[in-house]
């Protein structure tokens, strides 16, 4: 089920901002590929787009195409509400819906897709909260509010609501940056398990998280402030981390900024 | 907002504060918030005070059954009253004007906060705020010459509809309960409408993108997020809107005709509420027993605001865990 994504001559504004200029790549499907760069250089920015995530703030409109499985997320006839229920995404911080229970929050995703039926509800919540590595802690109390989980069980709690709709990709937002270094393994476990289904990309601060879960690095750098992101060079991590091209990739690896 | 991994010294509340310096500009602050409290709490026990002080002699000398009549004869030396008609109209003329009221408020404050453009919601937004300045006397004279003729092709329509059920009852009263009803609903759907557009506001941004990037469309995103998110403001709104309908005495007085002897369950009936039963009867204010006998009216009202108040926090309180 999972699919490739090819991005081709990507620009990103927010109105008249123009934030990310000019990416293209691919991810290959069943790979965790990682985008890592200094603050603001859009690499958060660039994966909004890959779910039309980044349509949602005001002023937010990119030109060129991003393509799933060859056809263009963007082109007219595209619903992004659709797009949204194939490309899974999961934040910064743990934003499990705190009015609801467990069970709701993973059921949610089920629900809006007019899953009605009590016992396939409550396959798919299993299912996901183990696929999240999450069931055997929270199974005695699936009625309680998500929101009394420690930080890195709501994380967690998050993976399982957004891949109990199955969908093609993963999309996950710098997921370990609120969250203690116990926590962060275990999510980091849960990325290995899942890659062998899902097409996951990860934006990240922490470059040994980069180079511990992911096979395809790609490095994000922006000339100056108020210039455009841009994709510098993206390659295996081994490669990337070790004997990158760019001069300026070898530069943010080795610690001498960002 | 209360933390989930832990209690800090900050969170502790009031006793045991060992912030406190013991500074004058501490103490003066300490006694001045203090003192606010007490003074409100103060203040609520004197009414209560007040009014059971006047009542009970008048309820003492009450030939007729306090709850349960619908008489109120109150000349001097045979006391019968009762408000069993006086609690149905208020409590049916709030009632039909929160039906009305919540649902548009809770419309509007959506549409202000969801759905509207942002140079579009703010003028919006003052325009209904407006409402809430207009005096109540202007509703009731509006009520009453203009309202009442657009009001009744409606209750005819009902009337002649639903006439079989009691609270329908077909009345020749031009005057009815559900005019008010109507006004009422007006007047408090400015309130209910402010609040509720408030906490909808603070839904934070990242429940709605949760609900978004699960592939929600932006009135399942309403649905998932940013109702649950302000439900209890939106019940807090209402409790305060119902709170302000249920006492509410000049417009209903104006537009309510007062039909003594009959009694009806229909919403097409006339009538009178505590409030606009008081206020009719202000010129028979002249000896302390007659007075009591209004009073102990005011009395009930007082519970029956403090009780619907009462059970607005229940409700938001058994929701608590969740809203976190």
């Amino acid at each position: 089920m999972a699919q490739r994504i090819d991005v081709k001559d990507l620009n990103v504004y927010y109105g008249s901002f123009k934030a990310v200029e000019d990416v293209s790549m691919s991810i290959e499907p069943r790979t965790v590929t990682a985008f890592i760069g200094p603050s603001g250089c859009g690499k958060s920015t660039f994966l909004r787009t890959l779910n039309r995530m980044h349509e949602v703030i005001a002023g937010g409109r990119v030109e060129g195409t991003v393509a799933l499985n060859g056809r263009d997320l963007y082109s007219k006839d595209i619903d992004p509400v659709a797009v949204r229920r194939t490309v899974g995404m999961v934040f910064q911080r743990p934003n499990p819906f705190p009015t609801m229970s467990i069970f709701d929050n993973v059921a949610a995703g089920l629900r809006l897709n007019g899953v009605k039926t009590k016992a396939v509800l409550a396959e798919a919540v299993e299912r996901s909260l183990k696929g999240a590595n999450l069931w055997n802690e929270v199974k005695d109390r699936l009625d309680k509010p998500g929101a009394g989980l420690s930080g890195g069980q709501q994380q967690r709690l998050c993976i399982a609501r957004a891949i109990a709709v199955e969908p093609q990709v993963l999309l996950m937002d710098e997921p370990c940056s609120a969250l203690d270094p116990i926590s962060t393994l275990a999510i980091e476990d849960l990325i290995d398990e899942i890659k062998q289904q899902y097409t996951i990309v990860i934006v990240t601060h922490n470059m040994q998280q980069a180079a511990r879960v992911s096979d395809r690095t790609a490095f994000f750098n922006l000339a100056a402030t108020g210039k455009p992101g841009r994709l510098i060079e993206m390659g295996d991590t081994a490669k990337i981390f070790s004997n990158p091209t760019e001069k300026a990739t070898e530069d943010y690896i080795s610690g001498r900024f960002g | 907002m209360t933390s989930i991994t832990g209690h800090s010294e900050a969170d502790a509340g009031p006793s045991g504060d060992m912030a406190a310096t013991g500074r004058v500009g501490d103490r003066i602050f300490s006694a001045l918030a203090t003192g606010s409290g007490v003074f409100v709490v103060t203040l609520i026990g004197l009414v209560a005070a007040f009014l059971l002080a006047q009542a009970v002699p008048s309820l003492m000398d009450n030939k007729a059954s306090f709850l349960t009549s619908r008489e109120w004869q109150v000349s001097a030396g045979d006391l019968r009253f009762g408000i069993a008609d006086l609690l149905w109209v208020t409590v049916i003329s709030s009632v039909i004007a929160m039906a009305i009221a919540v649902p548009v408020a809770i419309g509007v404050a959506l549409f202000l906060t969801q759905y509207a453009p942002r140079r579009l919601a703010r003028p919006f937004a003052s325009l209904i705020d407006l409402l809430a300045a207009v005096p109540s006397i202007v509703y009731g004279i509006w009520g009453y010459f203009v309202l009442r003729d657009f009001v009744q092709p409606v209750q005819s329509f009902v009337e002649s509809a639903l006439g079989w059920f009691p609270l329908f009852a077909p009345l020749t009263v031009s005057g009815t309960i559900f005019l008010a009803s109507i006004v009422l609903a007006i007047m408090i759907l400015p309130i209910i409408t402010a609040i509720s557009r408030e906490v909808f506001d603070q839904t934070p941004a990242a429940h709605k993108e949760a609900a978004l990037a699960l592939g929600a469309t932006r009135w399942e995103m309403v649905r998932t997020a940013v109702l649950p998110f302000g439900k209890p403001g939106v019940i807090s709104a209402s409790m305060l809107g119902l709170g302000r309908a249920l006492g509410e005495t000049i417009a209903v007085t104006l537009l309510l005709s007062v039909t003594r002897g009959t009694f009806s369950w229909s919403a097409f009936a006339g009538g009178e509420t505590f409030a606009s039963r008081i206020a009719n009867g202000s010129a028979e204010f002249d000896t302390p027993l007659k007075t009591g006998a209004y009073i102990a009216a005011g009395l009930v009202l007082f519970l029956l605001t403090f009780a619907v108040n009462a059970v607005a926090r229940i409700v938001i309180e058994r929701r608590k865990a969740f809203s976190e």
